[in-house]
């Protein structure tokens, strides 16, 4: 992978950074160039862009994003962006006939976990969406269980959540044209793999160390 | 169009502002070294943080004026967008908002500085009130979400008004065309900003000194009767005193920095109130970290329309 920062995708951050007036937090560590993996609550198109526009250069140049490949590849707009300017790991979603909605599509299969293990290599970082879609911003959604997989093959990474405030206000679902309010960016404490602790638990455990980051409503 | 629009008597109040900035900075160097309780740290570092806004502010005000009207009507279309951004992200909208608060920040606001820029005097003082305020509610209802649907359209109307209309009204002091003060109206917008601006704070420091009898403390615990009476006395008095750099009398001066003082306090008391309501206890946090711009205009917010219908129907024929 080439590890310069597009010049298109530092525009783009700066671009985010000034539309969201995002207000960046580092509350439970601080940025490190070691490799993690942050993962985040999904509500804005906005939300990669921000949150890997608060890392500093040096280690913006080695994280990645993890992109949906239907939606990703759809338009040659969108692969150039996702392909050329932001190095995305790309995962295939298919129609899961278990799930309560069997026309969305959902990530599944052991071939995801082993793109993104391999995409962090020795020495790249992945920014990661568990809830696997964008929701409304109002709460954080169950996490699909690709984090805990990524766990169990990946220890020696850190796990560090990170919630993005107001960004669903900023640019909604389904909406192309932003409007400039301000945001917040919090990062809370590393997070690992208990030794016993089974699938649900850890991902439950998760979804709540991104939860309770929340700052609006807090006062 | 970049024609510098400052002159002897604009540097004389210029300079003026310029050297209480510096004395009000020694003199909070001095009480920080004396007080170091608690409760008087907090008051020194309050004033301590307005200082260093006003330097910036006066900095930025020299800039603008420098690079004449263009200049002055980026500064404050600036002031509003940062305004507008911190009131709608107080206020809670919801997703059908989307587009009309899109087309309030890029369309509308732009247009209303413009149409000031243009000197189109009517189009200018019904844009917001008239257009934008018909616009808005059908352009919410459009979107099919019917609930709180009044509170929304009215909260994006006061919003607009205040941040872009009002506020537009400072900057379009420099198009009055006032016989006899033709090329010095800077010296009118500086001295609704000084007035205005002092108001504020001599309502505070008297406040602080001899304040007893709150106004209404449930909106905000900070503003008393003493407090009121001292800030607008001796603003007013030090409005009259600066009669020579506009084109009134002292006797005018008076009554026009009276007016700019008791405008200033609705409009705080007004934006306090907005923010007991909805602001502190859900979005607060969001703009707490981000300069407080509303905190600074919203008193101007509300003698800058005021004031220019009143000089332009006193002063201009």
């Amino acid at each position: 992978m080439n590890n310069n920062i597009h010049p298109i995708a530092s525009l783009l951050a700066a671009v985010a950074r000034g539309i969201s007036g995002v207000q960046v937090q580092w509350a439970g560590c601080e940025p490190d160039e070691r490799q993690r993996i942050y993962f985040a609550n999904h509500s804005s198109h906005l939300d990669f862009v921000v949150l890997w526009s608060a890392l500093p250069s040096e280690i913006r140049a080695r994280t990645r994003p993890i992109a949906a490949k239907d939606y990703w590849e759809a338009t040659p707009l969108r692969r150039y962006l996702s392909q050329n300017v932001f190095h995305a790991v790309f995962l295939e979603r298919v129609s899961n006939h278990k799930a309560k909605n069997a026309d969305e599509p959902h990530f599944a299969g052991r071939h995801l976990i082993e793109a993104m293990v391999e995409a962090l290599g020795t020495e790249n970082s992945l920014i990661l969406f568990p809830e696997g879609t964008r929701g409304s911003g109002e709460k954080v959604e169950p996490f699909r269980s690709g984090m805990y997989h990524l766990a169990l093959r990946r220890p020696d990474v850190q796990l560090v959540p990170a919630h993005l405030e107001n960004l669903n206000r900023i640019l909604p679902k389904g909406e192309f044209l932003p409007v400039p309010m301000l945001s917040l960016l919090t990062f809370g404490k590393p997070l690992h793999l208990e030794p016993d602790e089974d699938k649900d638990a850890f991902l439950e455990r998760a979804r709540e160390a991104v939860a309770s980051l929340r700052r609006i409503g807090s006062a | 169009m970049f024609e510098a629009l400052h002159d002897a008597k604009f540097d004389w109040l210029y300079g003026g502002v310029l050297l209480l900035l510096l004395i009000s900075t020694l003199i909070v160097r001095i009480l920080k070294a004396r007080h170091r309780d608690d409760d008087s740290r907090t008051t020194i570092n309050n004033f301590n943080a307005r200082i260093r806004a006003w330097w910036k502010m006066a900095a930025i005000f020299a800039l603008a004026v420098a690079s004449g009207r263009i200049g002055s009507l980026i500064l404050f279309g600036i002031i509003s967008f940062l305004a507008m951004r911190e009131y709608m992200t107080l206020v809670p909208t919801r997703r059908g908002d989307h587009r009309t608060l899109f087309w309030s920040f890029f369309v509308i606001m732009p247009l209303q500085y413009y149409l000031v820029g243009i000197q189109w005097y009517v189009l200018f003082a019904i844009m917001i009130p008239v257009l934008a305020c018909i616009y808005i509610p059908p352009s919410i209802a459009i979107a099919g979400d019917t609930e709180h649907f009044l509170e929304r359209a009215s909260k994006i109307q006061f919003g607009i008004m205040v941040c872009v209309y009002s506020l537009s009204h400072a900057p379009a002091l420099l198009l009055l065309k006032i016989p006899g003060f033709e090329g010095h109206d800077a010296r009118l917008l500086l001295y609704l900003v000084i007035v205005d601006q002092m108001s504020d704070v001599l309502q505070n420091v008297w406040g602080k000194l001899i304040g007893k009898h709150k106004i209404a403390w449930r909106v905000s615990p900070n503003k008393t009767w003493e407090g009121f009476a001292g800030g607008v006395v001796s603003a007013t008095a030090l409005g009259t005193a600066l009669w020579w750099a506009t084109p009134f009398t002292p006797l005018q001066s008076a009554g026009m920095s009276l007016m700019i003082c008791i405008l200033g306090f609705n409009g705080s008391l007004v934006m306090s109130a907005i923010k007991r309501d909805i602001g502190i206890k859900d979005f607060g946090v969001v703009v707490e970290g981000r300069g407080g711009i509303l905190d600074r205009i919203d008193s101007l917010c509300f003698a800058a329309p005021i004031f220019f219908h009143l000089v332009r129907y006193l002063f201009v024929p």
